[in-house]
């Protein structure tokens, strides 16, 4: 117990914060942090192991002579200074993290122990296969799971990520189309798209026709209609798209492509907003790919790993990549090869894909279970609806009516306030908050677009709807200084992009003695 | 359900603000026959417990490598890594941070790229690196694709004795492009013919040749004299490294002249995980670094002068360049690269050095005790971790019949090619095999083929 007798315990007479400056360059728990090249040296290390003798070794005269310059710490440094790195970050774990298309839910602390049950996650992925039927059978559930949830037969589970299913979907459309006989030359996709899309597209050897949005924020099915001929391969939609909006066309524009061979992909980023209350299978999807990392909470990790399953139709079914999993008499198999008159057009990676994201993800979707993510997607909608009630009297709401699970706004009411977008979001960040996606989808000019999620208190979306509201009405009002110079209490302050590119320094290298 | 803030009177003070009666009526853009008006056909919620019941005996139904005497490698090796890693990657600051896009607050993953890129360009012996790819083999693709772009030609040849899965990656990514890509027939053991096969392909047509160090068979290669072909034919050198613990004991593929590296950076840091996720790394020449793919930090300051990082060059990405982008790769290994890049940091060069001279102690170890049983052949004349063994009968059936007995005793190589080379196994000794594990798999061996 702290004697309080004869000491000061008010604050009278305590100087201002900005006039101190302190020797260490620290201000109280935000620390400096140096480099580890800075900090430690190639002869420090944090590992014991023995030091072993080789009289001869088989190397081959390919010894690695030099120094590396690799820098060691020991333990409690290392410790120490990723501690103090990881405060430097904004977390869903500490607050709303509202990006639109980036889905920031609540990461649960379970799936991170399921995923290191040691008989799971210390597996090779070429034991035996007879020594591997508990992470098969994962895979299997796991794939039952999202067929169920898609209403689509098949699934291939090895795409890394978003952008890697979305090649997966377009590849085994291409082959299905080559095995007809002809490839046809373009994909179509809405303007509104991730560019993933387009990159995509043209991995696949085709050239993108972009395709405007009516509106209404959604695609123009007659200007769709207009370009599909039998020349298209595909067209690719984000459903719920870019701008929050449910595509209420999807199912006549699937039909439209059907009738010119063509297939429909379906860019699954957005499917939280529907996962158990609609079945992208019942709408006519030819293939989707579902990020792990954002419908099934499987943590961003500062930038990955992600993983993106691919669900197919029929038609697209014997087009699918290996590995594929499957039944015989002694349990699950893979089939690992493909074999001549095999029509899979490939494989996606060297193993079987994401495993550890397999895992966290299947313990997220079996703690809902089917009544609990409808509630998820319900949920998640409810709550970006009310960030939109809430604010679309002060700032420009994009479109009219319900949105789906995110809002988008534009920068209508920032104008003649001298302040931008940008500026607008780096206000948010004094304020507590990541900002929400910012300049994109590219429809709208200087677009906003907030996802709350269904993992938001009320209490913490009203805190939220309050501080946009103060900081609309402070641009509104001329206090252009908040925003251009924001953020003031972060970490950092605004960082030089531009000069970051212009002359790239992409590594620490030792100062000339 | 434990995961939703939202109590009922919640969501009703909700609708009530947003002016509806129900919930589905927020879901009035979606054609009312594809609303599903029943649960999905699954099983309910279900509690922590009942959740963990589940996964622990799925677990039970698989032999763990840490186990039993365990020698598989081909592509993903067990290594030990420290407890610190794993606790320090779960930090929540970490773990549920997004891609760094707002680097005022994202400091913290920033200056961890940085570092990661800097240990990356020196294990790989080349100038820079990216921020991490999904895994060595995607990378191998991105590797080829690039190569093509510097070189503007479309030819490139790979070795077969690339890990038969990274070409058939390969194969795959670039099948619907223009890209012109080439696998030679795989020559087993004989590393010298598949060097020498490779520099007779090389000509004025060729953008880039790709060859794994040490190779699929554990054979460590000398590339210079290649690299020097290609570069007297305007080709680039590509280097797959899949066990990159060698480098702590290999010469570099810098050194040899290399122009990209990529490696499976799964090795340091990272589990087994069945297969992912893993890391690649992808490191070039200063000169090539517009046409990097993938994500990538760069030094800059803040308004007030401070140091700080940032994510740069973004004009080569998909989400500016779109169909013109240098890759449709939106994600990086953030999470693995942390682990990658904490475990090196404690390893050091001290202790990566002793690390790789011990996995080397061990196979040399290893080697010893497999050419004493009659009838087994060691294939190789040189190697880092890994060893290619020629057995008197079909090793897939030893590698069943070992673990049985509760031994997992390597990778046939006949599951790499697809029934070729029958007779081969690949065994790979890392610094978790004891003595013990050794003699016990010796006597298995020797108690099988006798």
């Amino acid at each position: 117990m702290m004697n309080r007798q004869g000491r000061p315990t008010g604050i009278e007479g305590v100087a201002d914060s900005a006039s101190v400056t302190t020797f260490t360059g620290n201000a109280g728990l935000d620390m400096d942090e140096a480099l580890i090249y800075e900090i430690g040296d190639t002869q420090r290390s944090g590992v014991d192991l023995p030091d072993v003798d080789i009289s001869a070794d088989a190397l081959g005269g390919l010894a690695r002579a030099g120094e590396i310059g690799l820098a060691g710490l020991s333990e409690p440094e290392t410790m120490r200074h990723y501690t103090r790195l990881s405060r430097k970050n904004y977390a869903i774990d500490m607050g709303v993290y509202p990006l639109g298309s980036c889905t920031m839910k609540h990461n649960p602390r379970l799936n991170e122990k399921v995923a290191r049950i040691a008989g799971l996650s210390d597996v090779h992925p070429l034991q035996p296969i007879s020594t591997v039927q508990g992470s098969l059978k994962v895979m299997d559930d796991l794939a039952h799971w999202l067929k169920t949830l898609t209403n689509m037969p098949a699934v291939a589970l090895t795409p890394k990520a978003g952008a890697h299913g979305e090649l997966c979907g377009l590849m085994a459309m291409r082959a299905a189309l080559e095995a007809k006989g002809n490839a046809r030359e373009k994909v179509l996709v809405p303007e509104s798209a991730h560019g993933t899309n387009p990159a995509t597209a043209a991995l696949c050897g085709y050239k993108v026709q972009a395709i405007p949005a009516n509106d209404k924020g959604r695609v123009d099915l007659d200007a769709f209609k207009a370009a599909l001929d039998d020349t298209v391969a595909a067209v690719m939609i984000t459903n719920p798209n870019t701008c929050g909006l449910f595509e209420s066309e999807l199912k006549g524009l699937a039909d439209a492509v059907h009738d010119v061979g063509g297939y429909l992909y379906c860019d699954g980023a957005n499917f939280n907003a529907i996962v158990g209350k609609v079945r992208p299978g019942d709408l006519g999807v030819d293939a989707m790919h579902i990020n792990l990392h954002k419908t099934f909470s499987t943590p961003h990790g500062g930038g990955g790993p992600g993983a993106g399953p691919v669900v197919f139709s029929k038609a697209l079914m014997p087009f699918m990549p290996v590995p594929d999993l499957y039944s015989d008499d002694n349990g699950l198999n893979l089939k690992e090869h493909v074999n001549e008159g095999d029509t899979n057009f490939g494989r996606m990676t060297a193993f079987h894909g994401q495993m550890g994201m397999y895992l966290r993800a299947l313990s997220y979707m079996m703690s809902h279970g089917s009544d609990g993510l409808a509630r998820v997607a319900e949920d998640s909608v409810l709550s970006a609806n009310y960030v939109l009630a809430s604010l679309k009297d002060v700032m420009s709401a994009s479109f009219d009516g319900p949105c789906m699970h995110e809002a988008l706004f534009d920068d209508r009411f920032l104008k003649d306030t001298g302040v931008t977008t940008l500026d607008f979001a780096k206000g948010m960040i004094d304020e507590g908050y990541h900002p929400m996606t910012m300049y994109f989808p590219l429809v709208v000019n200087g677009a906003m677009l907030i996802e709350p999620t269904e993992s938001e208190s009320k209490a913490a979306l009203d805190q939220f709807i309050g501080t946009m509201r103060f900081l609309t009405a402070k641009a509104k009002e001329g206090d252009v200084e908040r925003f251009q110079g924001a953020p003031y209490h972060a970490p950092m302050r605004r960082l030089d992009e531009t000069a970051a590119a212009r002359k790239p320094i992409l590594r620490w290298t030792p100062a000339a003695d | 359900m434990r995961y939703l803030p939202l109590s009922e009177n919640d969501r009703r003070d909700m609708l009530s603000t947003i002016g509806v009666e129900a919930v589905n009526d927020l879901f009035c853009d979606v054609p009312k026959e594809a609303l599903l008006k029943a649960p999905v056909d699954l099983p309910e919620h279900a509690g922590e417990m009942d959740v963990e019941r589940y996964f622990n005996a799925l677990g039970n139904l698989n032999t763990a490598a840490g186990h039993v005497p365990f020698f598989v490698g081909a592509g993903a090796y067990k290594h030990h890594v420290p407890a610190t890693v794993d606790h320090l990657i779960q930090r929540g600051e970490f773990l549920t941070a997004y891609t760094p896009y707002q680097p005022e607050i994202s400091q913290g993953t920033l200056q961890v790229l940085f570092e990661f890129q800097t240990q990356v360009a020196q294990l790989t012996g080349m100038d820079v690196a990216n921020a991490s790819l999904y895994d060595g083999s995607t990378g191998t693709g991105e590797a080829i694709l690039m190569a093509n772009r510097v070189t503007r030609k479309k030819k490139a040849i790979m070795s077969g004795n690339l890990h038969p899965h990274y070409r058939d990656v390969v194969d795959t990514l670039t099948r619907f492009t223009d890209d012109d890509v080439r696998s030679l027939p795989s020559t087993g053991a004989d590393s010298a013919a598949d060097l020498a096969a490779l520099e007779a392909s090389i000509d004025g047509e060729t953008s880039c040749v790709v060859v794994q160090n040490p190779n699929v068979f554990g054979e460590l290669l000398d590339l210079r004299p290649l690299a020097e072909k290609a570069h007297e034919n305007g080709a680039l050198l590509v280097v797959v490294v899949t066990e990159v613990v060698s480098l702590g004991a290999v010469m570099s593929p810098g050194e040899m002249g290399a122009d990209i590296v990529v490696c499976e950076g799964q090795s340091i840091g990272n589990g087994l995980n069945f297969g992912g996720p893993y890391l690649g790394l992808f490191a070039t020449r200063q000169k090539f670094v517009r046409q990097l793919p993938g994500r990538i930090c760069g030094e800059t300051a803040d308004a007030d002068g401070k140091r700080g990082y940032v994510l740069t060059l973004s004009t080569r990405e998909q989400h500016i360049r779109r169909e013109k982008a240098t890759s449709n790769i939106c994600t990086n290994s953030g999470l693995c690269a942390l682990a990658f890049s904490i475990h090196l940091t404690l390893l050091g060069e001290a202790g990566l050095r002793k690390l790789a001279r011990l996995n080397h102690e061990r196979t040399l170890k290893l080697r010893g005790a497999l050419e004493g049983i009659p009838g087994v052949k060691v294939l190789n004349k040189s190697f880092f971790n890994e060893l290619a063994i020629e057995l008197p009968k079909a090793s897939e059936d030893v590698v069943n019949a070992l673990a049985q007995k509760n031994i997992l005793a390597g990778v046939p190589a006949s599951r790499l090619y697809n029934n070729a080379y029958t007779n081969i196994l690949l065994v790979a000794a890392t610094e978790v095999v004891t003595d013990g594990d050794i003699q016990a798999f010796v006597t298995a061996l020797e108690g099988e083929l006798s």
